[in-house]
């Protein structure tokens, strides 16, 4: 046999091990892809909704109406002054206009859409009236891809994915080889190991190099996302990540022997950073007093450089911090989880 | 003849809040092609002694020589001429008998093909078969093919039946001995004395971890006095000591115990012990309410050393 044989069966052994168990091909390929599509779906952008506005009946009201209903984007219905208020609460109308000689609009100023109907109302009811405006203006809307929450979103869950896929597929992998006391068992032999660890690691690349291109894929062709040329960039990015990743795997598998005792270690380490490390929503919503240690997180650090190089189409070097971030992360694990790590 | 494991004051000592003394000064001598068995009760410290042999362990103190080498210098070059089977090892589940075995061949730098080392333990139908579907006798005889794969001078077995059904037991006897037949080193620790006795040519008893008797089978039989076993009863129970003493003294008994509501004589000639028992019976004015003759065996010895039996615990 020669002096790479061993890694080379070893490597294939966890390839083997991964593609023959349906359960984590799911939880890896499939799971985040329908969290893409099921949040793409629930936020995504859509054209303001028609703004319900309810008129008190009363003398004056049909005049008011027919204004409202002569320009587009109202939904108008008339009201008793009893039901207006109940409807007013319950977010029915989003604002109520009582007719007189002065206007009177009800609104909650606390809700947006009542503010946006108090001027939008206004607007049309003085237009109708008579007002001409001083300026005039054009519109030009503006729809650019990169902006929308799923642009925001797709990075964040390959992010996600590549964590959970590191510690899941080295931590808890090892564990359950020393329960089954197959670690053990490869101890007695000749194997080297360092072909064990680099193996391991090497078949994790493998998978994230899919990962990438199928989250990657599915925003260009479901939602079509733009990356500005940042694909091997993020690639590149999350292949050191998912290396820096496999350290800490390998921190919560040293010693512990019960695939219980991992999981609840694995789910220790990822869950706060789910939070705060802007998965679903920015990290900067957290406080400024907390920001450093937002920011000092492995997962932040590779979100904000992955959403740096596909959606601004930054280069690599301008993303030096948090290379430097993750591989400090990666480095220490490493070098603890190396010396503590036991065989049996 | 050429040792093939030396060992000597071996102790093993388990820290914690109550240390756990597993080996407590151990001497063993295996001779190179022999078939050595480690028989003892469970807890008798069989698994932590071969576990240090093995490598995978660090003795608390004690000198070992596996192969005329030693772990603390030659491990590399040690791990390359050993198998190993440990208790209850799990294979990877969904990997084919063929996969694991080219998995396990890949470390050494010499051995035998992962084809022929499943022939050898006769698996050869399960090649392609994945683990998940083997039977527990099967998963232990692919446990004894990845012991192979390296072409090892020694093989050590530990518990390698253990949960076996009796004939998945007598099927890997038969893989125990072809491996004999192949002139390697065999060690091997087991609690069933039948295992020992069919597959050993020699044996160490160990019990509280310390070899209290080593020897081929026959020879710790024979230590017994005489080869065969009587066992019987007088209505009425048993008596006293003098009893026993009368028992010792008639013709051709070797040892004599008393043993639930009878007598355990060892015997060196069944047909010269019988009438003289059957008089004395006579003499007392009872009669037999049992009587058995067979062969001695280990567990007659483990007995007669320690009182227990081997699977009292």
């Amino acid at each position: 046999m020669s002096a790479t044989s061993g890694f080379v069966e070893l490597y294939k052994m966890r390839m083997r091990e991964f593609l023959r168990e349906p359960a984590v091909l799911f939880w890896v390929f499939g799971f985040p892809i329908l969290l893409a599509v099921g949040l793409g779906i629930a936020f995504r952008e859509k054209p303001i909704d028609l703004v319900t506005v309810g008129v008190l009946r009363g003398e004056g009201a049909e005049v008011l109406t027919t204004a409202l209903r002569a320009q587009p984007g109202f939904r108008v219905e008339e009201v008793d002054a009893e039901e207006s208020l109940r409807r007013l609460r319950l977010g029915k109308v989003a604002l109520v206009v009582v007719p007189g000689a002065e206007l009177e609009y009800r609104y909650d100023a606390t809700n947006p859409e009542g503010v946006l109907a108090r001027s939008r109302v206004d607007d049309a009811l003085q237009r109708a009236a008579g007002r001409t405006d001083p300026r005039t203006f054009r519109e030009t809307l503006v729809t650019e891809p990169g902006s929308r929450y799923v642009d925001f979103l797709v990075p964040g869950l390959l992010g996600m994915n590549i964590l959970s896929g590191a510690m899941y597929g080295i931590g808890f992998a090892l564990v359950d080889m020393r329960s089954r006391r197959l670690l053990k068992r490869l101890a007695a032999t000749p194997m080297r190991r360092s072909h064990f660890l680099l193996a391991t690691m090497a078949s994790r690349m493998t998978v994230v190099i899919v990962e990438v291109a199928l989250m990657l894929g599915f925003g260009k062709v479901f939602f079509g996302m733009e990356f500005h040329g940042g694909v091997p960039a993020a690639t590149a990015l999350s292949l050191l990540a998912a290396a820096s990743f496999s350290g800490m795997g390998l921190l919560v598998a040293t010693r512990t022997r019960k695939i219980e005792v991992v999981s609840g270690l694995i789910n220790l380490a990822m869950l706060p950073m789910f939070v705060v490390s802007g998965v679903f929503f920015s990290s900067e919503r957290f406080p400024d007093a907390i920001q450093p240690i937002v920011r000092a997180m492995p997962l932040t650090a590779l979100n904000d450089a992955l959403r740096a190089v596909l959606l601004e189409g930054a280069d690599l070097t301008s993303q030096l911090g948090r290379i430097a971030i993750l591989l400090a992360w990666g480095g220490i694990s490493f070098v603890i989880a190396l010396r503590l790590f036991r065989w049996n | 003849m050429k040792s093939a494991i030396r060992v000597r004051e071996l102790r093993k000592t388990y820290p914690g809040r109550t240390p756990v003394e597993a080996v407590r000064g151990l001497d063993l001598d295996v001779a190179a092609g022999a078939c050595f068995g480690l028989l003892g009760p469970n807890g008798a410290g069989k698994t932590t002694t071969i576990e240090i042999l093995e490598g995978l362990l660090e003795p608390t103190s004690g000198d070992v020589e596996v192969l005329g080498l030693r772990w603390d210098r030659d491990a590399n070059t040690l791990r390359e001429r050993i198998g190993v089977t440990l208790q209850e090892t799990k294979f990877t589940d969904k990997l084919s008998v063929l996969e694991t075995l080219e998995l396990f061949r890949s470390f050494f730098p010499r051995g035998t093909a992962a084809r022929d080392a499943i022939d050898l333990v006769g698996l050869g139908e399960k090649a392609a078969s994945h683990v998940v579907t083997l039977s527990g006798g099967q998963r232990q005889r692919l446990a004894v093919a990845c012991a192979l794969v390296g072409a090892p001078d020694l093989l050590f077995l530990d518990e390698p039946t253990t949960g076996l059904d009796p004939q998945s037991r007598r099927q890997l006897w038969d893989v125990v001995r072809d491996l004999r037949t192949q002139g390697r080193t065999v060690l091997l620790t087991t609690h069933y004395m039948d295992e020992a006795e069919k597959l050993c040519d020699h044996i160490a008893i160990v019990d509280h971890g310390r070899v209290i008797a080593a020897g081929s089978p026959d020879a710790l039989i024979r230590s017994l006095g005489g080869d065969h076993v009587v066992e019987f009863a007088f209505a009425g129970g048993v008596a006293g000591e003098s009893e026993l003493a009368t028992l010792r003294a008639l013709p051709s008994v070797r040892s004599a115990r008393s043993e639930g509501d009878g007598y355990h004589l060892t015997v060196a000639e069944p047909h010269v012990a019988l009438p003289a028992i059957l008089d004395r019976s006579r003499a007392l004015g009872s009669s037999l309410t049992r009587l058995s003759t067979r062969h001695a065996s280990l567990e007659d010895v483990f007995v007669a050393l320690t009182g227990r039996h081997l699977r009292d615990e």
